[in-house]
């Protein structure tokens, strides 16, 4: 797969998120939190279910549920992305389920994340065919993802992702479902592909396994009591808490 | 829709990141609201003016009670209101009676499950086929009659006892729990599946609770309140309802829907001014009934309470599972038989009474009015097809502008959404033409697509409502981050994953309107004719194979719509497993 290999930084600057509760307060999900990634590094955010990990990453891609409040800017390549739509950030995601559309065949899946671009319907299929072929997956372009495995599941919802050609990577827990033996090697695959593309790196997970395998820094997320004081949407700036780096 | 007021209203900010603020998207829920409420708004206050004198085309330019007075005079009045709330009453209860007994009693039962998959040939029926087809039964020289005469009853002749039509309103209650128990099962089901009540009632089993005794006491609390708003509809259109009665009900006096109904159309235009004082009342009857109704829910709550806590386990239950089991078997047996007695008569060439079947059988009934049901099939269809499907572009915008904005369904949209099923239809729909005539369309294509679009829209609504809110979201963002624009997500993301309950509210939506008889007559000034309006004419007093004709085809509309709502995802999806087994 030829990409543009433009090497990117991503940065989260003073990002927070909160959730309105009765009487008008808040409760802090995450604290302000900044932080780099460099292309190619994996910085793991862990923390238990329910802190906010997820709303997160849904934050950084702009999808995030209008009901939650948060704050803060997200940066790519020095550019801000902060008020772009979703589609126009680039940043690629996988969740812990793998998503794929099941009523679009394997290649149309993986057709629908290659951008469109100035390549004809012949080169669009070469590509996918290409991609599948290089994840030991040829000739499943016609098949129906509801007969894959899982871990097939998982590899063409990988093959998706990078096809749109993300100019970074956030992952959602994207192992916590598949069984041991395939969450390893599908994790070796996921950041072998981020590592060779260059791409700046983000994963949230409870799991310890996932941080080790991933070698890069860990930064532990941990739920604020209710109550905490939290910014409200003028931008004060909220106490800095709740965030170890490890 | 349901959440369109706190929209108007600059409810729910817009996330950070998203679009420019002009969008076409975001009229629609203004639109539709407008679509929806104006004719019912136009339409009370064209009621209301003439029941108090005032109706300047017809020189009433005062002020003054004597439409009232001329309704209040008008003979059999009392006994056209005493009909009126006794048999939308008695529907009323006797199918929320039925349908909840059924739950509680049968909920674990495989008839439960059998009844559940027949539900939609059952609610796709119109309500002419239905009284039709159960006039066709109970009538003196009806089926059951024939199939009992003369071996069982000793009768060579049609006894002279009035089934039909009689004064009590009998029939037309019975054919009104034909319509209603249906509708208020599917609305109790979906409120199961809301309220999770398979867990509760396991909880309630493991603590030694009959079956009956758990789903009365811990689930029944929990599914009122979601029935609430269509167990208001159902006594609101039980007690103003039209076309059923004039096939079942009694003629002398009929209930006050279709007396009013008559004044309406009296050659003496003056007779307007008392008619829309009787759809007035009409309207404070249903309202009436409704507080009461309310009252009364309020009550049997109360008087409830100790009961609920008394620790009372309940019996087994066996007696009740087989009166509740075999009740609504009756009520779904008795349908379908209606249905069965309207294709037999519509292919009899000599049926004489006491024969079980005719003795011939011919398909000149249909061949001799092929040339007339043309037109009011081709209206029936192109009215339907029209009105449901501007319906679920309506739908889909709101409920896509509702996701798209993060606006949250409230309460009162919900009431606003039930607000055409909730006043009487003879109160407004009059006045609503008006507003039509106002606008120029009066008694056109469009306004008659207009009228059913009122009805269609809150059934069709509430249908996909569910499923679209239910969608995984996750999948319109994987998709939105891999750079579909929301446009493309929508198209090519959401709405085939939807495919399966979009095309059945289509189908409920297109049942839905050709099932109505009195926005017809009204929106459709004369000009318009469509099965129902037919087949409510004939069935006065035609040759009963002729109104067979009319009747099934009216029935057969929307069945095959339902048929093709499953048909077309199925063969779409034939070769996408995770799809093809979906509903």
């Amino acid at each position: 797969m030829s990409a543009d290999r433009a090497t990117s930084r991503l940065e989260l600057r003073e990002i927070w998120l909160a959730l309105p509760e009765r009487g008008g307060g808040r409760r802090l999900l995450v604290p302000p939190l900044s932080l780099s990634v460099a292309p190619g590094e994996v910085v793991t955010l862990m923390g238990p279910s329910g802190c906010g990990k997820s709303s997160l990453l849904a934050y950084l891609c702009g999808t995030l549920d209008p009901a939650i409040r948060a704050g803060g800017r997200v940066l790519l390549d020095g550019v801000d992305l902060t008020d772009l739509p979703p589609e126009r950030r680039r940043l690629g995601i996988l969740f812990q389920d793998d998503l794929l559309f099941p009523h679009l065949s394997v290649g149309e899946n993986l057709a629908f994340g290659l951008r469109p671009g100035d390549l004809d319907r012949a080169a669009r299929r070469a590509r996918v065919e290409a991609a599948l072929a290089g994840a030991g997956l040829g000739g499943f372009a016609d098949r129906d993802p509801a007969t894959l495995s899982g871990g097939q599941r998982a590899r063409v919802a990988l093959l998706r992702t990078l096809l749109s050609e993300p100019r970074a990577l956030l992952l959602d827990e994207p192992f916590s479902k598949l069984d041991a033996t395939l969450r390893a090697t599908f994790r070796r695959a996921v950041f072998d592909h981020a590592r060779a593309r260059a791409l700046p790196t983000l994963l949230v997970t409870h799991d310890p396994a996932d941080a080790a395998a991933a070698g890069g820094t860990v930064i532990a997320l941990e739920t604020t009591e209710s109550g905490d004081a939290a910014p409200d949407a003028a931008g004060t700036r909220p106490p800095r808490r709740g965030v170890t780096r490890a | 829709m349901a959440a369109a007021l706190r929209q108007l209203n600059g409810g729910g900010a817009a996330p950070a990141g998203r679009r420019p603020l002009l969008q076409p998207l975001r009229l629609v829920p203004g639109v539709t609201l407008f679509l929806f409420l104006a004719p019912i708004a136009a339409g009370l206050i064209g009621t209301l003016l003439p029941a108090f004198g005032w109706l300047p085309d017809l020189g009433g330019e005062r002020f003054g009670l004597h439409p009232w007075r001329a309704l209040f005079a008008a003979p059999g009045l009392a006994g056209a209101v005493r009909l009126t709330l006794v048999s939308g009453l008695l529907a009323t209860v006797l199918s929320l009676l039925l349908v909840l007994g059924f739950c509680a009693a049968c909920h674990d039962t495989r008839l439960f499950a059998r009844l559940r998959r027949l539900l939609a040939p059952l609610l796709a029926m119109p309500h002419a086929a239905t009284a039709i087809g159960l006039a066709f039964l109970i009538a003196p020289s009806g089926w059951i009659l024939r199939l009992l005469s003369p071996w069982a009853t000793g009768w060579d002749t049609p006894p002279d006892i009035a089934t039909v039509q009689d004064a009590y309103g009998l029939a037309l209650v019975g054919g009104l729990m034909l319509k209603e128990t249906p509708y208020l099962l599917l609305m109790t089901l979906g409120a199961l599946d809301q309220v999770q009540a398979k867990r509760t009632l396991a909880v309630a089993r493991a603590l030694g609770y009959a079956p009956a005794a758990a789903w009365l006491k811990t689930v029944l609390p929990r599914v009122y309140p979601q029935i609430r708003l269509p167990v208001y509809a159902v006594l609101a259109f039980s007690l103003s309802v039209v076309d059923m009665a004039l096939i079942l009900g009694p003629g002398t006096p009929p209930p006050l829907a279709p007396m009013v109904l008559r004044w309406f159309y009296d050659p003496d235009l003056a007779m307007r001014f008392q008619a829309a004082a009787g759809a007035v009342l009409q309207l404070g009857l249903a309202a009436a009934a409704i507080l009461l109704w309310h009252g009364l829910e309020r009550l049997v709550a109360r008087l409830a309470r100790p009961w609920l806590a008394g620790g009372g386990r309940g019996a087994g239950g066996r007696l009740g599972r087989a009166v509740a089991g075999t009740a609504m078997a009756t009520v779904f047996a008795t349908a379908g038989l209606g249905l069965l007695s309207l294709a037999v008569w519509s292919v009899a060439r000599r049926w004489q009474y006491p024969d079980a079947l005719p003795a011939a059988w011919t398909l000149d009934n249909w061949a001799r009015h092929l040339g007339a049901l043309a037109w009011p099939t081709w209206t029936t269809l192109t009215v339907g097809l029209a009105a449901a499907g501007a319906a679920l572009v309506l739908a889909l915008g709101c409920l896509e502008n509702e996701q798209r904005h993060g606006v949250r369904p409230s309460s009162r949209g919900l009431w606003l959404l039930y607000a055409p099923l909730l006043v009487p239809q003879v109160s407004f729909l009059f006045g609503a033409q008006a507003l039509t005539a106002g606008l120029g369309i009066g008694g056109t294509w469009p306004a008659l697509v207009w009228s059913h679009l009122l009805f269609v829209l809150p059934y069709l609504f509430l249908s996909l409502a569910d499923p679209y809110r239910a969608l995984d979201d996750r999948y319109a963002r994987a998709a939105l981050c891999l750079g579909a624009s929301p446009a493309r997500v929508f198209w090519r993301v959401k709405l085939p994953m939807l495919l399966r309950p979009a095309l059945f509210a289509l189908a409920i939506g297109f049942a839905v309107s050709v099932a109505q008889y009195l926005p017809t007559l009204f929106a459709g000034g004369g000009r318009y004719v469509t099965l129902t309006t037919e087949a409510v004419t004939l069935a006065a007093g035609a040759d009963r194979r002729v109104i067979a004709v009319y009747a099934l085809l009216q029935a057969l509309l929307p069945l095959l719509a339902f048929a093709g709502a499953l048909a077309v995802p199925g063969w779409l999806y034939r070769r996408r497993y995770a799809l093809a087994g979906m509903r």
